[in-house]
C-alpha cells in the first residue's frame, strides 16, 4: 500500500518515542521546585538574604533568621509542597482510573469524608493531633463507602464508581453544612479556612513527604500499565494487564494519597485536576513522565500558592486554595484555547 | 506441512458461551490451524463478538474450554498470552490525547520488560506496523483527529506490532473503503498463509468470506452452529435462514457469489 507518501521527513525513532522526554522534563520540573524552595524560604516578615539561605542550608548558624527558617517557614514549605505533589499525583492517577480528563482527587468523596471529619472535631473543640486524625478517619470512612457501594452486582466499572463517588460527597456535603449552620460563631472562621485549604497549621510534614515519595515509587512499575488501562479495560486486559487488580490497586493508592494531603492542609482545589491536565497538555498522556511530572509541578504549585497566601496581604493570611484557584484557572483556560 | 505445524494453535473444547441465561453457542468444538483464516459470520447479536472474546479469554465460557497452543488460557500468564493471541476489538475508545505512533507502540506492550521502555527495534517495529497498512508519515498525528477508517487502520497497525501467532479480529474492515477492506483482507490471509498464523474474523460481507476465508462458522440462533469449509457451510439454503432474507448464489469465473433475492 503505498499511496500515502510520507508526510514529512521524519525525526529519528528515538525523538519519536515518548519515553524520551523525561530526560529533560524531570530535571527541569526539579528545578522550578528547589527554585521555589529557595523563594520560600527567603520571603516573609523578615526577609532572608541569598547568602543568609545558604549558610542555614550548610548547616551553619544564622540566629534569628535561622529559626524562622527551620522552625517556621521550613516546616509549612515541606507541608505544602508534598501535598501538592500528593494532590496532584492523586489527580493523575484518579484521571486513568475513572478515564476522564475531568477526574480530580476528590471526585470520588475523600475531601468530603475528612471534612466531615475535621469539622465534627472543631465543633468538639478539639484541635491539633486529634483533628487530624478525625480528619483522616472521615477520609477513609467515605473511601470504604464508596468502595463498598460501587461494586454491586458486577464489575467496579468507571460510571459506576463516578456515579456513587459523586453521590458519597453529595452526602457529605449536606453533612458539612449541618455542621456549619450549628456551629458557633467563633469556630465558623477555622472551618471556613479549612474547607477552603489551609497550610498555616501544618506544622508535621513528614507523614505527606513520606507518602509522596512511596506514592512515586508505587507508580514507577506501574505506568506503562496505567498507559493501557486509560486506554479501556479490553484493550488493557488484551495485551495482559491484569485489569482488575490493577483497578484497585490504583484506587487503593489514589485515596490514601489523597486522604493524607486533606488530613495536613485541608481541601486544596484545582492542584489536583489542573496540574495533571497541564503537564498532559504540554508532555502528552504517558504515565511514566506525567506521574512524576505532575507530583512535581504539584508540589511547586503549591508551594507558590502558599507563600502568597502568606505574604499578599500579610500580616494576615488568606486560605492558600483561594490562591490555587485564582492561579490555576486563568492558566488553564489559557492552554486550554492555545490547544484548540 | 508437517504434523507438528499442523497442530492447533487455538481450540475449543464443549463450549458453551451465553450472556444472562441466553445461550449464544453451545458445545463449540473448534480447532485453528496454523495458516488458516476462520471467519465468523451470523445475525447482529447472535453472539459473534461475545465468542470472539470468550476464544481471547477476556470472559469465561459458560462451560468447556478454550486452549491456545494446547494450553488452556486461564494457565498462561497474562503477558505470555498477549504476546500469542492478539484482538481487534470492534470500537476504539480515545479518552485520552495520543500520538498515532505511540498507539501502535501499545501493541509492543507484552514484549517489553516491566522496567524497560520501547527500545528502538520496537520503534521499528510500530513502524512497519504503519506502513502495511498506508498509514507512514501519520505517526505524530494525534489519534483523535482521524476519521474513522484511518483509526480503524491504526488499531489494525498496532495488532500488527502485537506479532501475536493467533489473531482475532471483531469486524476487521468496517469503516475502510473498499480498496483497503480487500487489502486489509489480503493481509491477514498472506499472515496466515505465509507466517502460519492462525486469523479468527468477524466478517459481514459474505463474499468476502468466500473470497478470503479457508472455513467458516456461521452461528444460527439459540446456541445452534454450523462448521467447516467455506464452501459447504455458505450454501443458499441455509444462509437464507441464518440472515432471514432470501439469498441467491450467482457463479462468474469459477467463483461463487451471494446476493440478496
Amino acid at each position: 500500500m503505498s499511496r500515502h507518501p510520507p508526510a514529512a521527513a521524519l525525526p529519528s525513532p528515538a525523538a519519536l518515542s515518548a519515553g524520551r522526554r523525561r530526560a529533560w522534563v524531570l530535571p527541569a520540573l526539579l528545578l522550578a521546585l528547589v527554585a521555589a524552595f529557595a523563594l520560600t524560604l527567603a520571603v516573609g516578615s523578615v526577609t532572608v538574604s541569598a547568602a543568609e539561605l545558604w549558610q542555614i542550608v550548610t548547616g551553619g548558624d544564622a540566629g534569628t533568621a535561622g529559626a524562622i527558617v527551620t522552625s517556621l517557614r521550613l516546616p509549612r514549605a515541606l507541608a505544602a509542597a508534598a501535598c501538592g505533589g500528593l494532590l496532584a499525583l492523586a489527580g493523575a492517577l484518579m484521571q486513568v482510573l475513572l478515564r476522564n480528563p475531568l477526574a480530580d482527587p476528590y471526585v470520588l468523596g475523600i475531601s468530603g469524608g475528612a471534612a466531615v471529619g475535621a469539622l465534627l472535631a472543631m465543633l468538639a473543640g478539639v484541635a491539633g493531633m486529634l483533628l487530624e486524625l478525625s480528619a483522616f478517619v472521615g477520609a477513609l470512612g467515605a473511601m470504604a463507602l464508596v468502595f463498598g457501594l460501587s461494586h454491586g452486582q458486577g464489575s467496579r466499572t468507571p460510571t459506576r464508581l463516578l456515579l456513587t463517588g459523586v453521590i458519597v460527597s453529595a452526602g457529605c456535603g449536606a453533612a458539612v453544612s449541618f455542621i456549619l449552620a450549628v456551629a458557633s460563631e467563633q469556630s465558623l472562621r477555622g472551618m471556613l479556612f479549612w474547607l477552603m485549604g489551609d497550610a498555616s497549621t501544618a506544622s508535621r510534614p513528614g507523614v505527606a513527604v513520606g507518602a509522596l515519595v512511596a506514592g512515586l515509587i508505587a507508580c514507577a512499575p506501574l505506568a506503562r500499565d496505567l498507559n493501557l488501562l486509560a486506554r479501556g479495560d479490553a484493550t488493557a486486559q488484551t495485551l495482559g494487564v491484569p485489569v482488575a487488580r490493577l483497578r484497585l490497586m490504583v484506587y487503593l493508592l489514589a485515596s490514601a494519597l489523597t486522604a493524607i494531603a486533606v488530613t495536613t492542609v485541608g481541601s486544596v482545589g484545582f492542584v489536583g485536576l489542573v496540574v495533571p491536565h497541564l503537564i498532559r497538555l504540554a508532555f502528552g498522556n504517558d504515565q511514566r513522565l506525567l506521574l512524576p511530572a505532575s507530583a512535581l509541578a504539584g508540589a511547586t504549585l503549591l508551594l507558590l500558592a502558599d507563600t502568597a497566601a502568606r505574604t499578599v496581604i500579610a500580616p494576615a493570611q488568606l486560605p492558600v486554595g483561594v490562591l490555587t484557584a485564582l492561579l490555576g484557572v486563568p492558566v488553564f483556560l489559557f492552554l486550554l484555547n492555545r490547544n484548540r | 506441512m508437517s504434523a507438528v505445524a499442523r497442530t492447533p494453535l487455538l481450540s475449543a473444547r464443549g463450549l458453551d458461551v451465553s450472556v444472562a441465561d441466553r445461550a449464544l453457542c453451545t458445545g463449540l468444538d473448534l480447532d485453528v490451524r496454523p495458516g488458516e483464516l476462520l471467519a465468523i459470520v451470523g445475525r447482529n447479536g447472535i453472539g459473534k463478538s461475545t465468542l470472539l472474546g470468550t476464544l481471547a479469554g477476556l470472559r469465561a465460557p459458560s462451560a468447556g474450554s478454550v486452549a491456545l497452543e494446547g494450553r488452556t488460557l486461564t494457565d498462561w500468564p497474562a503477558r505470555e498470552l498477549a504476546k500469542r493471541r492478539a484482538l481487534l476489538a470492534q470500537s476504539h475508545e480515545d479518552h485520552f490525547a495520543s500520538t498515532v505512533l505511540d498507539t501502535v507502540l501499545v501493541g509492543r506492550h507484552p514484549h517489553i520488560g516491566r522496567w524497560s521502555d520501547e527500545s528502538d527495534a520496537d520503534v521499528d517495529i510500530a513502524l512497519a506496523a504503519l506502513a502495511a497498512v498506508a498509514l507512514r508519515g501519520f505517526e505524530l498525528r494525534e489519534v483523535r483527529t482521524l476519521s474513522g477508517g484511518e483509526r480503524q487502520r491504526v488499531a489494525i497497525a498496532a495488532l500488527l506490532a502485537q506479532q501475536a501467532p493467533v489473531c482475532l479480529l471483531d469486524e476487521p474492515v468496517t469503516h475502510l473503503d473498499l480498496d483497503y477492506q480487500i487489502e486489509t483482507l489480503a493481509l491477514f490471509a498472506r499472515l496466515a498463509r505465509e507466517e502460519g498464523r492462525a486469523v479468527v474474523a468477524v466478517l459481514h460481507d459474505l463474499n468476502q468470506v468466500l473470497r478470503f476465508a479457508d472455513r467458516a462458522l456461521l452461528l444460527t440462533g439459540g446456541g445452534e452452529w454450523v462448521c467447516g469449509p467455506v464452501d459447504e457451510v455458505l450454501q443458499a439454503e441455509v444462509l437464507s435462514r441464518a440472515f432471514c432474507h432470501p439469498l441467491k448464489e450467482l457463479r462468474d469465473d469459477g467463483r461463487r457469489y451471494f446476493v440478496p433475492a
